[in-house]
């Protein structure tokens, strides 16, 4: 009898794969504790503001989704049976993993074993989809070198002039990369450069008076720093408050998320990034009613408007209800198996709060605009606004498939920076 | 290396070692006297911090003059409350018992604050820098300094040392934390109440830290976490100056604070090193540390 309850069920198995589900359910990696929470949790909050406004219109292909998270913070061995739990235990169907580049080389492997579709929702790195071609993983946003490309290209073109340039950022992975793709390119492009000093202070750090005392006595033209979450707020803060600021030319090159917290600290004039084009007053995107509704709802339930953390989570979420969609439709309307879900996913365009994005089928790398722009006083906000915004089109920035950024930046000729970016003035 | 560079690395360097000192003695004073490594020390340096952010933060429109009275009414605030409570309640029923058991404890009363911290603080960045906005800057040879951090801090840690040195060596209640700190059996036969001497040492060690926290609170971002690097640090100096040290840890602070500047104009890459490898090269030739005697004295 047990092996013919067995038979029925194996062969019950495909049609019941088909039939609708009770709900999606989505294993959500993000920081819940540690430093980097500072991206993490606004995220969450933003993960079940979007998961609720989906189910209020019917979920996805008609079925609810429900949300599991799991803390990045716990970091390591941790982290790992964290993810197989979500897979094998609560058995979720999509998983967005993660900030940390790290978390996303030891999950993303997983994921493939596990034959698990996985959004790498935020993390960086270029190098993991440069490395390995994966079927199950994609990349819901832009990696590390169009992100510091835009921001140098920005530079080069407002302050062609400068001669010598210095770097602080964070002493781990993310600091030191994002760093080897911005000299990289520089070197490139502006080859009579001087770098005076690399400075790669700890991950933490409460404190860079020495930092800042040699920087003020060397003088630089330009200060770069990629340092984020609470490490960036001390820095400027410390720089401004012994007048570094006004000293040099600042490139905050994922800067976005500090503005709000250093409200009037910063002065204008400081350039600044945002990890793909995500502005809360985003010049193409600012009088869309959905896009205000959106930022005014995060702004009730936080407190505070978005940063890209939060758009890089409604990305992710775009692009799962944008593959389901895909797959239903390939479909002929029924409810998609999983491998058809992550065939419709490879290669799909999909919108979130800014420019279309495109996970290219080639290796599953998001194309994602840039926008960098430069901070700007305003009376209708407590903190600098960004002025000057240039948007760039993901595709001009981004290493082609096939190749390692490195390499590619290597290969730009002198003149890349002088490709044409529309400008956007603040209020315009 | 030029005279300029050695200046300015001695002026962030005095900086730097400051605040190291006034957390690391706070943790020395506690194992001098109870034994106990207090893995929490961190926990309060970061309470320390984030009590004198809130309450700067809701003085500063009365005057912000009132930001420097509140950074030390936060540090004994959370030294006295905050410590006693912990000495009081979780340490008392562990002495004498197997030093592993009190690390254990120190440790989960470390995690569960770090995890209270963001309950009641929560997770993005605070900044509260009124207190060093008050006070001027200062200028030498063409680099502009805050005079909180190259003039304030050095003041109050170099206060903190002579106080705490006075204290324990010309006065009475001094005396008593030497005595059960020498010998805790003899101390008892002869009347001290050991019980208090442990809580009001434990008390002290606390509101040191917190005080490093208060301190240090308008010049960096308070962040869940910020206890961790704290404690690690104050590990290496209370380790390479001897457990138990003040004056030794002060020596120490000062030597890390120093080749730390130093190493960042020389030698940038090796800044996270520096602290550690002193620690280990003093290990390795006293692994009593720097100050450190075979039983002789403990503070």
């Amino acid at each position: 009898m047990g092996a013919l309850l067995g038979a029925a069920g194996l062969m019950a198995g495909p049609a019941f794969a088909q039939d609708k589900p009770k709900e999606v359910k989505v294993g959500i990696a993000t920081f819940l504790s540690g430093p980097a929470s500072v991206f993490g949790v606004p995220a969450k909050a933003a993960a079940e503001m979007i998961a609720e406004e989906i189910n209020k219109k019917g979920g996805i292909g008609g079925v609810p989704v429900t949300l599991s998270f799991i803390d990045e913070g716990a970091g390591g061995e941790a982290l790992v049976s964290n993810f197989r739990r979500l897979v094998q235990d609560e058995k979720v169907d999509v998983t967005f993993s993660a900030i940390s580049s790290g978390s996303c080389q030891q999950l993303a492997p997983l994921a493939e074993d596990l034959k698990m579709m996985n959004f790498m929702w935020d993390c960086g790195a270029a190098s993991i989809l440069e490395a390995k071609k994966y079927r199950y993983n994609f990349r819901s946003q832009a990696n590390a070198t169009p992100e510091m490309l835009a921001v140098l290209i920005y530079l080069l073109k407002t302050k062609p002039d400068f001669k010598t340039i210095a770097v602080v950022n964070q002493d781990y992975a993310w600091g030191r990369e994002s760093w080897e793709i911005f000299s990289t390119a520089l070197k490139q492009m502006k080859p009579d450069v001087k770098i005076v000093a690399e400075l790669f202070p700890k991950f933490g750090a409460p404190d860079y008076s020495t930092e800042i005392s040699r920087l003020m006595a060397l003088r630089p033209d330009v200060v770069l720093t990629t340092s984020w979450g609470g490490d960036l707020d001390t820095l400027v803060r410390q720089a401004g408050q012994r007048g570094l600021l006004r000293q040099s030319t600042f490139v905050l090159g994922i800067g976005e998320t500090s503005l709000q917290r250093l409200g009037k600290d910063l002065p204008e004039g400081l350039i600044v990034g945002a990890r793909g084009d995500h502005w809360f007053l985003h010049p193409e995107m600012k009088n869309d009613p959905a896009f205000k509704a959106f930022n005014e709802a995060f702004r009730a339930k936080t407190g505070a408007w978005p940063i890209y953390s939060v758009y890089h989570m409604q990305q992710a979420f775009s692009a799962l209800q944008g593959a389901y969609e895909k797959a239903i439709k390939t479909n002929g309307g029924k409810w998609p198996t999983r491998e058809q879900v992550v065939d419709a996913a490879s290669g799909l365009e999909f919108k979130g709060w800014g420019r279309p994005i495109t996970m290219r089928a080639e290796d599953n790398q998001g194309l994602e605009a840039q926008l960098v722009g430069v901070t700007k006083a305003d009376p209708a906000h407590n903190f600098m606004v960004l002025d000057n915004m240039m948007l760039f089109e993901p595709k001009s920035i981004t290493t082609p498939p096939g190749q390692k950024s490195v390499d590619w930046l290597k290969t730009l000729p002198a003149d890349f920076y002088k490709m044409n970016v529309p400008t956007f003035k603040h209020g315009g | 290396m030029d005279s300029t560079i050695a200046i300015l690395a001695i002026l962030d360097g005095l900086s730097y070692a400051a605040l190291v000192f006034l957390v690391s003695v706070g943790l020395s004073l506690i194992f001098g006297v109870l034994r106990v490594v207090n893995v929490a020390h961190g926990s309060l340096y970061a309470y320390g911090a984030y009590m004198a952010a809130t309450i700067s933060l809701l003085v500063a429109p009365i005057s912000p003059w009132l930001t420097f009275p509140a950074l030390l009414i936060a540090a004994l605030i959370i030294g006295v409350f905050v410590g006693g409570l912990l000495e009081t309640f979780l340490l008392r029923p562990v002495y004498g018992r197997e030093e592993v058991l009190q690390l254990l404890i120190t440790f989960a009363v470390f995690m569960i604050m770090d995890n209270l911290q963001r309950l009641i603080w929560g997770v993005q960045p605070i900044f509260a820098a009124e207190p060093v906005r008050l006070l001027p800057n200062v200028s030498l040879l063409g680099v502009t300094y805050t005079s909180y951090q190259v003039i304030l801090l050095p003041l109050v840690a170099l206060g903190t040392l002579i106080g705490l040195r006075y204290f324990l060596r010309h006065t009475l209640s001094g005396a008593v934390i030497l005595a059960v700190t020498e010998d805790r059996e003899a101390a008892t036969a002869i009347g001290i109440n050991a019980r208090n001497v442990f809580l009001i040492t434990f008390i002290i060690g606390a509101t040191l830290a917190a005080l490093g926290g208060a301190l240090a609170s308008p010049t960096t971002s308070l962040v869940p976490g910020m206890g961790t690097d704290m404690i690690v640090l104050s590990f290496a100096v209370a380790a390479t100056a001897g457990l138990g040290q003040i004056e030794g840890a002060a020596v120490t602070a000062l030597m890390i604070g120093l080749a730390r500047a130093f190493v960042i104009y020389i030698q940038p890459e090796l800044e996270v090193l520096v602290p550690y490898l002193i620690m280990v090269i003093v290990l390795l030739v006293r692994p009593m540390g720097l100050f450190g005697v075979n039983k002789v004295r403990k503070i």
